[in-house]
């Protein structure tokens, strides 16, 4: 079995193919549907999950790889009471998704990024957000969204 | 002409009937043989149902289960006071399922926040049509959804009068209350719900919908009712179904539409580990339903992906398609110079004019096959149960789902149950349900256990009912005064059944400007195509406008004409160009979104050198746009579209959040796919991931400033018409900027192989 902590809780794993990657793992045994298949070879962004807090394609990430690691997906984003973070409430408050496909792995890896960059430049946006394809088209809000996530980070918010 | 034919032409013939705009005295018509009835049960509430005039179809029962109604109407109050909303259509990010919610509780007078939104159920019977399509779902369910939150309220306001003692004229109400104001009463719908269930059904004809003036709700902003479930990533999706009992499924098709599996290392996949079961499915040869290829059914979506990677088949491609791309090119070109043998439109004298003109215009324009590519691949879970069958499906016609599950089962059709779930994405690709034909195939053939059938990536791009590639060949006459006299187009195309061009690879009569044109000469092609094509966001018109609107810039521009001042003279007088038929192109409209977007884009301005302001109007499924787009272009013919100006007029918008978030996309889509482009050869499509066919990323998008032309007319649709003017008003804000004209698709390749112009 290969042992590794999602969203906080210690989940063990069939390891007979230790090449499985972590989304089918999320998805399929754990559950964990929100983080999306899109392209499987990491080329969209949609199955965008934490690794230690770096963002990362788990459609590409073998399930071997993510052995005692710490995982979070977007499912484990919100406090435990509920309470939605600064990047949620935004994509919220500005209603961003339209089909809302992609946007589990958009808010993931925006979430990312204003951990490490609360204030990040428009060229930062763009250079973060760059793996994240939106077939909608709701680009101009995803960049709204995580300024004003930014901006109710600088509030106290919860990034 | 082919043998063989495995287009999906007539499939979407009949659904795209139903689309067909139907004038206002027709649709008044068929609103007063609406019935409305009432159901109560349990005296727990309230339920209206409607049967449309013209369905022929009972209603369906309404009769309580297990205490509780049937959710088949549109709405119920309970006695808690929450007011409970079905929207009846499918949800593929164009919003509806906000948008038709609102339009009831408007006229129920509802407070939004005591409002909770279900998907309904999939009975035609009892909604109508529940479609989502052709940018009809707002037009043709507008009477509908008021008439249901009318009623509703009427039978509320009757049941206070009764509670009240006092007549129904002294009655107001507001945020789910009834109001007697000259005493200062109030009740609320949740305490008035199990009487009003006993008042009698109102008259529809009697029904006193509110005017414009006394919306409450219908033209704000409202959040997506999804949006708490998007963002904390709850199960929404058919990809994210997962039933009792039920295995993940691949199905392979030969690459070639029409190959057959000839043979397949079958038995080696079965040994696979997850692997519980593999086999061929012989298909009904239905290109819109089922076509050959091996089922691979496993305990998980990887066991079933990694198996299919080791599926080794022998394909029979002697009936299959061997379409060519780069062949079509070179036959279009050669036929470029000639008229088309079938006349489309002929008025007047074209070669004469076209002789007699002061300066003649040619320009031979071109345009590639693309994919719908939405994020959501392809999927849907099936479960056969001998003598029914229960699908759940994002898909954009639930209800043909019914009939053709029917029909190949062999079963009545109320024995077919489907779920409509929220799709990632449609764009027309959902209007087909072959990957729900294929899940209840293979659930049938595995002994009717559940399926979930997942589509890879490469399926989705490989499997697609593709928007058409096309080819314009312009010619334009024009006289001393620099006014267009003569204007002909052999627009080139595909047939598949060798008598009518393929699925929205079409041009009607009507198209903008032949219906002013005095010497006009439409004429038409058909190469032969086996490759599926279907519906792609505002189908032929998303290609026709880049072709047409293009090419009367370079007209304008012969002339040395203000572009603005030419469209607007071509026009003509304030008019529907179809009389009687308010979905037709009324000029009037035409030129009031276009002097809007010329204001606000500051139209005529100076600009630095290298910066380029283009524009271009469209008129499709009813909705008119002007839309004007500046640019700037580099050393490396990279295009920068800095700010784009959409100007509609679509009647009265019913949710501003969400129809400014269209507007946006249809923006970035149109930008984005006027640079995609797929190759076929030997009838496969070359691209199979997005690393191949790379849709415009979070970079370089441009800034969208949207203005909506309220009009006095009912509401349209706004899915699709926002989009046919981008790529012709980037065009011509390239030419403007470089002098260089765009006249094929894929832009950056147009560019890197012109020298200026």
């Amino acid at each position: 079995m290969i042992t590794l902590t999602v969203n906080g809780k210690t989940v063990e794993v069939d390891d007979s193919d230790p090449s499985t990657p972590l989304l089918w793992v999320l998805r399929d045994t754990l559950d964990l549907v929100g983080t999306k298949y899109g392209c499987g070879v990491g080329q969209c962004g949609a199955c965008t999950v934490h690794v230690n807090g770096v963002p990362m394609r788990s459609c590409s990430t073998p399930i071997a790889a993510a052995a005692g690691q710490q995982v979070t997906t977007i499912e484990g984003l919100a406090r435990e009471d509920g309470t939605l973070t600064a990047v949620q409430k935004a994509w919220i408050d500005l209603d961003v998704a339209q089909c809302g496909y992609c946007q589990a792995g958009q808010i993931m890896t925006a979430t990312a990024l204003l951990r490490r960059n609360p204030k990040p430049t428009d060229e930062q946006i763009n250079t973060a957000m760059f793996g994240n394809l939106c077939r909608c088209g709701t680009y101009i809000r995803i960049k709204q969204a995580i300024n004003a996530a930014s901006e109710a980070i600088a509030k106290g918010g919860v990034a | 002409m082919n043998a063989v034919s495995f287009s999906a032409d007539a499939y979407f013939a009949e659904v795209m009937r139903e689309f067909e705009i139907i004038p206002t005295k027709k649709r008044a018509d068929l609103s007063r043989r609406s019935i409305l009835k009432i159901a109560t049960a349990g005296g727990a509430g309230l339920v209206l149902a409607f049967q449309i005039g013209g369905a022929g179809k009972a209603m369906a029962a309404t009769a309580p289960v297990k205490g509780e109604f049937v959710p088949n109407a549109f709405l119920r109050v309970a006695p808690s006071g929450r007011i409970l909303i079905y929207s009846k259509s499918p949800e593929i990010g164009q919003g509806i399922k906000t948008a038709f919610p609102l339009i009831i509780a408007e006229e129920l007078d509802a407070a939004w926040t005591d409002v909770d939104i279900e998907q309904a159920p999939v009975n035609p019977a009892v909604y109508g049509r529940q479609s989502a399509g052709g940018s009809r779902s707002i037009p043709q369910s507008w009477d509908q959804l008021r008439q249901a939150g009318a009623a509703a309220r009427a039978m509320l306001v009757s049941a206070a009068a009764k509670d009240l003692r006092v007549p129904v004229s002294e009655l107001t109400t507001a945020d789910s209350e009834v109001i007697h104001q000259a005493s200062g009463r109030k009740i609320g719908y949740g305490d008035l719900a199990i009487k009003a269930a006993g008042q009698p059904v109102p008259d529809v004809k009697a029904l006193k919908l509110k005017t414009r003036d006394q919306y409450k709700l219908i033209g704000k902003s409202f959040g997506g009712v999804d949006n708490t479930n998007i963002v904390t990533g709850k199960p929404l999706y058919g990809i994210d179904l997962k039933i009792p009992g039920m295995v993940y499924a691949t199905y392979t098709k030969c690459p070639a539409v029409g190959g057959k599996v000839a043979s397949a290392n079958i038995d080696e996949i079965k040994k696979l580990p997850g692997v519980k079961d593999a086999f061929v499915l012989e298909g009904n040869g239905l290109v819109a339903e089922l076509m050959p290829g091996v089922a691979i059914l496993a305990d998980s979506t990887w066991a079933a992906f990694r198996a299919k990677s080791a599926l080794q088949v022998k394909w029979d491609e002697s009936e299959a398609s061997k379409d060519s791309w780069s062949a079509t090119v070179a036959k279009a070109k050669e036929l470029a110079g000639q008229n088309g043998k079938e006349e489309i439109v002929k008025t007047g004298d074209f070669d004469g004019a076209y002789m007699g003109a002061v300066k003649k215009v040619e320009a031979f324009y071109s345009y590639p096959f693309v994919a719908h590519a939405t994020m959501e691949p392809m999927n849907c879970t099936a479960h056969f149960k001998g003598d029914s069958a229960e699908i759940w499906a994002g898909t954009q016609t639930p209800e043909r789902i019914l009939s053709s599950t029917a029909k190949m089962l062999g079963i009545a059709e109320n024995k077919v149950t489907v779920h409509q779930i929220r799709a990632g994405g449609g764009f027309g690709r959902r209007l087909v349900n072959d990957y729900a034909a294929e899940a209840i195939a293979i659930s049938k053939q595995a002994g009717g256990i559940p399926v979930k059938l997942t589509w890879t990536r490469e399926d989705d791009m490989a499997h697609d009912f593709f928007r058409p590639g096309g080819f314009h060949s312009f010619k334009a006459g024009l006289d001393a005064n620099g006014k267009m006299v003569a204007l002909s187009d052999h627009f080139i195309t595909f047939t598949a059944d060798g008598k009518a061009p393929v699925t929205g690879g079409n041009i009607p009569k009507e198209e903008f400007p032949f219906p002013m044109m005095a010497n006009g000469l439409l004429t038409q092609t058909m190469l032969p195509l086996m490759t599926p094509t279907g519906a792609w966001r505002a189908p032929r018109s998303n290609t026709n406008a880049f072709a047409f609107q293009s090419f009367l810039h370079e007209v304008s521009a012969a002339a040395g004409r203000d572009h603005v001042e030419f469209l607007l003279e071509l026009l003509g007088e304030a008019r529907w160009l179809v009389p009687g038929n308010d979905g037709s192109l009324n000029t009037g409209r035409a030129a009031g979104v276009i002097k809007l977007a010329a204001e606000k884009a500051g139209w005529g301005r100076n600009l630095p050198k290298g910066r380029g302001l283009g524009m271009a109007f469209y008129f499709s499924h009813a909705g008119h746009f002007a839309e004007t787009a500046e640019v700037s272009v580099d050393a490396n013919n990279k295009v920068t579209v800095h700010k784009v100006i959409v100007v509609g007029d679509i009647g009265p918008i019913i949710n501003m959040s969400s129809s400014l978030n269209q507007t946006q996309g249809a923006v970035i889509d149109g930008i984005s796919t006027m640079n995609l482009e797929l190759s076929i050869e030997k009838g496969r499509i070359g691209e199979g991931n997005f690393d191949e066919y790379p849709i415009m990323r979070i970079t370089g998008i441009p800034e969208v400033e949207t203005h909506f032309i309220q009009s006095e007319y009912a509401p349209t649709g706004l899915g699709e018409p926002a989009l046919p003017p981008v790529a012709p008003a980037v065009a011509n804000a390239v030419f403007m900027a470089t002098g260089k004209r765009i006249r094929q698709m894929p832009f950056f390749k147009a560019l890197s192989t012109q020298a200026s112009a």
